[in-house]
């Protein structure tokens, strides 16, 4: 029995993982990190476009704060975020970014005097003053009110990524690579660790830790096309799940991306669009503009990719051996631009296009892109039911993100989260709580159960196929469960994957092979997959209202009154074909901006008994104190800064507001 | 405006059957022993060794070891030998390859088995070996302004920041074959790139003591291998030029 000690585990070597196994590393902790692949290969690298933090230094983001930032992020949401989580955010993310800029992200600078930009298809001049050179610039992406998305060239994943990659690296924290965590050791209400596999040698370790943080990214790949890496299958997610006492939050909260490339669902990012980009139909015609007057092609992600399903549907599609799509024109931007700061956009369209976008339309449709919901945690990012379980980043349900996550966010929430929850993972470390309390008995049970259920798989007979299962449910989850869903087809979605789920069951493999075989890896991932599959179609089903990305077609209607709150699933019993879904209620009496429209999509909503009350409310607390400044504002509505960490509290200096 | 796809070649023509010759072989396992093993695929409009590789898994041999995450070509995971030469295989269209395809793992680094290769390994000891990562004394202060950078200096350092670690480099690089503990054009440009940001603290004189030997900087024989293959196009023999002649200069005039 090989079992290794550590105060902190920390599944996922993306940028959430690092960022939080760095974090207790200062802290002083012993600290491990497990990934499915090398770290520097995470799902992080892909994030082209960038990061949101309302710096303000740049011409186009002038006058921009944590509050406009707040605003547009529970606007995006649709008021399903949990608005302290927001406020956290937003005022750590300036603090993320300044860090990042200390180990090394070459984030692109501002230029003083002046430079041409395009702005709806049409050219403007940009004049950057002469106090903020050199200072971090941002671009424009969809949703928000300032240009605040930080960026380095299209490469800010893999830069952000580096430089914490190599942070980990100087702290000597070791990463352990292709090792993927099987099951969550736990007793009662208490994690201690994980049951883990080597992924070369096929050898089971017990990973024993006072606390465990999972921050495996998204659950993408149970959708037939997704711009997410191969890797984000929802596995990790779904160790929390199979312990029957941690819950999910908001899993029927998916986000499809307006402009991946149609056949390999390769992203193009949403910079394309902020820089000046446009989407054309089969006759060339710009239509954004008709559906969204004001945000056109920049309004949130949902609702762009709502209008452009829409307008196929309208037989304005391109058609193509493929399917429909529409096109995407970065044409106006001109070459120099393209090649310098949409260059991986150049490189994919060469490569697996054979088009130069500088010359040509990019054929694009909406595609799975992001996963609001995941591992549900407090504040802390403690899950609320199981001591010692932590998740921050995609994988966790926080709840920063609601129903719908802007550009630029998702980034950025990685190292915020990453930088705050590590401090509560080390003070969770320093409590009496905290301390290590496991047998060994419950070590070596964990154990033997994962070994019987790998040789389970290893000797099936039941003659199903881990690869027909995982294309079957792949499909029910594009064509069922999609950008518009209908309670008949997810009906029919969540029978198809129940009845997938049981025929997983009965997998028999051909490779027999203990040790490195990807058909047993397949095998237990796909059980995996379909219990997170069936969590996602079940609450979507439930919610018989239009949220975000989360849209019905037969209750268009945003339903404050009947539907403002967290979807909690639990999976209670391992033979269980369902998910138990039960609710919290997102309450509206504390929040700092109560419901409202959001400015873009359609106005069409059921308001909440208490949110006429709380807009009086804030009125009337705000009309008391006209001559406080905005800090004080803020603080007279909501609560957040006690929340924080004490060292990320605090306020952000800018060139208008200095400290 | 030209609003079509251009029609490549396998679109176009009659479906070809692919012969892909896979170099198989699982230390794991103490019967298997090296060998070519064909796979014959139907071609598909678009298909890349991605597409190819995983339907040879799902279809034909579900024990093929291979390693994709991003499938963009963004990531550095899959670089192996398409016929002979290294590459990124995800963003390799075959349409640009002929019926018969030899695949094969990228040499130098250690087999896992298969195409699969431990590339990971590699540069986490490469980067602990380097020390590449930013070194500062300065404490900073998260809540007060970033320190300013020229907006072309952030654009240079990021034009050395772009390699993905693929392992492409050494590869195909000479000295690599005969020292095993050559940094190779990865480590070397990764050096060039700490030195250009001013946030690195470190000077040449301790740049020197890391690569100022067989194993570094003067280990090159400037067969420019490296260079012809880099999927990002880097340019890295001018990197390793000045960094030779810099780590020269802190050898003959020390404290210059």
């Amino acid at each position: 029995m090989k079992v290794v000690y550590t105060d902190v585990l920390v599944i996922g070597g993306g940028l959430a993982g690092l960022r939080t196994a760095v974090g207790v590393r200062r802290r002083g902790l012993d600290v491990l990190v497990l990934s499915l692949v090398p770290a520097k290969r995470s799902h992080s690298v892909a994030a082209q476009g960038g990061m949101q933090a309302s710096l303000g230094n740049s011409a186009m983001g002038a006058g921009d704060n944590e509050d406009i930032h707040f605003e547009d992020t529970v606007r995006g949401s649709d008021w399903g975020a949990d608005q302290r989580v927001v406020r956290m955010f937003v005022n750590t993310a300036p603090k993320a970014i300044r860090e990042l800029a200390a180990w090394g992200v070459p984030w692109s600078r501002v230029a003083r005097g002046s430079r041409e930009s395009v702005v709806n298809a049409e050219k403007i001049t940009i004049s950057e003053a002469a106090d903020a050179h050199g200072l971090i610039t941002a671009r424009d992406f969809g949703g928000t009110k300032k240009w605040r998305t930080c960026y380095t060239s299209d490469g800010t994943g893999h830069t952000m990524l580096y430089a914490l990659g190599d942070q980990t690296i100087a702290q000597g924290i070791p990463v352990l690579e292709r090792q993927e965590a099987l099951a969550l050791l736990h007793e009662g209400d208490r994690c201690h660790g994980a049951v883990v596999r080597d992924l070369i040698t096929g050898e089971l370790i017990a990973y024993v830790a006072k606390a465990t943080t999972i921050a495996t990214g998204g659950y993408g790949r149970i959708y037939k096309v997704s711009t997410n890496a191969i890797i984000c299958e929802g596995t990790g997610i779904a160790l929390a799940l199979e312990t029957g006492v941690a819950t999910l939050g908001n899993m029927e909260a998916v986000q499809f991306h307006p402009t991946a490339i149609i056949t390999a669902g390769i992203l193009t990012t949403e910079g394309c669009r902020g820089d000046g980009g446009v989407l054309r139909d089969v006759d060339g015609h710009r239509f954004m503009p008709d559906y969204e007057p004001e945000k056109k092609e920049l309004a949130s992600r949902d609702v762009v990719s709502r209008r452009m399903t829409e307008h196929m549907r309208k037989g304005k599609g391109v058609p193509s051996r493929y399917g429909d799509h529409l096109w995407l024109d970065i044409t106006g931007l001109g070459r120099a631009h393209i090649e310098k700061n949409l260059r991986e956009v150049k490189e994919i369209c060469e490569y697996f296009l054979g088009i130069d976008p500088v010359e040509q339309w990019i054929p694009v449709r909406p595609t799975q892109h992001y996963s609001m919901g995941g591992i549900r945690t407090d504040h802390t990012g403690q899950s609320p039911t199981l001591k010692g379980l932590f998740s921050c980043g995609e994988s966790a349900c926080w709840d920063l993100h609601g129903f719908n996550r802007l550009g630029g966010n998702s980034v950025a929430e990685t190292v915020v989260s990453g930088m705050i929850v590590a401090e509560f993972v080390a003070d969770y470390c320093e409590t009496e709580g905290g301390e290590l309390s496991i047998g060994t008995g419950l070590v070596r049970e964990f154990l033997e159960r994962e070994r019987q259920r790998l040789d389970a798989l290893l000797h099936g007979t039941g003659g199903e196929s881990a690869t027909a299962l995982r294309e079957s449910m792949e499909t029910v989850m594009m064509d069922k469960v999609g950008i518009f869903r209908t309670g008949e087809e997810l009906e029919a979605a969540v029978r198809e994957l129940q009845d997938l789920l049981r025929r997983s069951r009965n997998i028999t493999l051909r490779t027999k092979a203990p040790g490195a075989n990807p058909e047993l890896v397949a095998a237990y991932r796909v059980q995996k997959m379909l219990k997170i599959a069936l969590c996602v179609a079940q609450g979507a089903l439930l919610r018989t209202e239009s949220r975000g990305a989360h849209f019905r077609e037969d209750y268009a209607q945003r339903n404050d009154r009947d539907w403002l709150k967290r979807t909690l699933a639990t999976w209670e019993n391992d033979s269980d074909d369902l998910p138990t879904i039960r609710y919290e209620e997102i309450p509206v009496t504390d929040m700092e901006l109560p419901p409202g429209f959001r400015g873009y999509g359609t106005r069409n909503h059921v308001d909440h008994p208490d949110t006429e009350a709380r807009v009086a409310e804030v009125e009337k607390t705000l009309a008391e104190i006209p001559e406080a400044d905005r800090f004080a504002r803020q603080r007279a509505l909501m609560d957040y800064e006690s929340l924080l960490p004490e060292k990320y509290r605090g306020r952000n200096e800018r060139l208008t507001e200095r400290l | 405006m030209s609003t079509q796809m251009q029609a490549r070649p396998a679109d176009a023509a009659v479906t070809r059957r692919l012969k892909i010759h896979v170099l198989r072989y699982n230390p794991q396992d103490p019967a298997s022993k090296p060998h070519l093993e064909v796979f014959e695929v139907d071609e598909a409009p678009s298909m890349t060794l991605f597409v190819a590789l995983n339907d040879i898994r799902d279809r034909q041999d579900p024990s093929l070891q291979f390693d994709f995450v991003c499938r963009a070509g963004i990531c550095g995971s899959c670089a192996m030998l398409i016929n002979g030469r290294p590459g990124l295989a995800c963003r390799t269209l075959t349409s640009g390859l002929g019926e018969r395809i030899t695949l094969a793992p990228l040499p130098f680094f250690e087999l896992i088995g298969d195409l699969s290769v431990n590339t990971g390994k590699w540069m986490r000891g490469m980067s602990e070996r380097l020390e590449a990562w930013i070194h500062s004394s300065s404490e900073v202060d998260l809540r007060r302004l970033e320190e300013r950078m020229e907006p072309e200096l952030a654009e240079q350092i990021y034009e050395l920041e772009r390699c993905i670690e693929c392992g492409c480099c050494l590869a195909a690089c000479g000295t690599a074959r005969m020292r095993p503990d050559f940094v190779g054009a990865v480590g070397l440009n990764r050096i060039a790139r700490l030195r250009l940001d001013p946030r690195d603290q470190r000077t040449d004189a301790d740049y020197y003591e890391l690569i100022g030997d067989d194993d570094g900087v003067f280990g090159c024989m400037s067969l420019l291998g490296c260079q012809d293959v880099c999927p990002k196009n880097l340019d890295l023999q001018t990197q390793i030029a000045y960094m030779r002649r810099k780590m020269l200069r802190a050898a003959v005039f020390p404290g210059s």
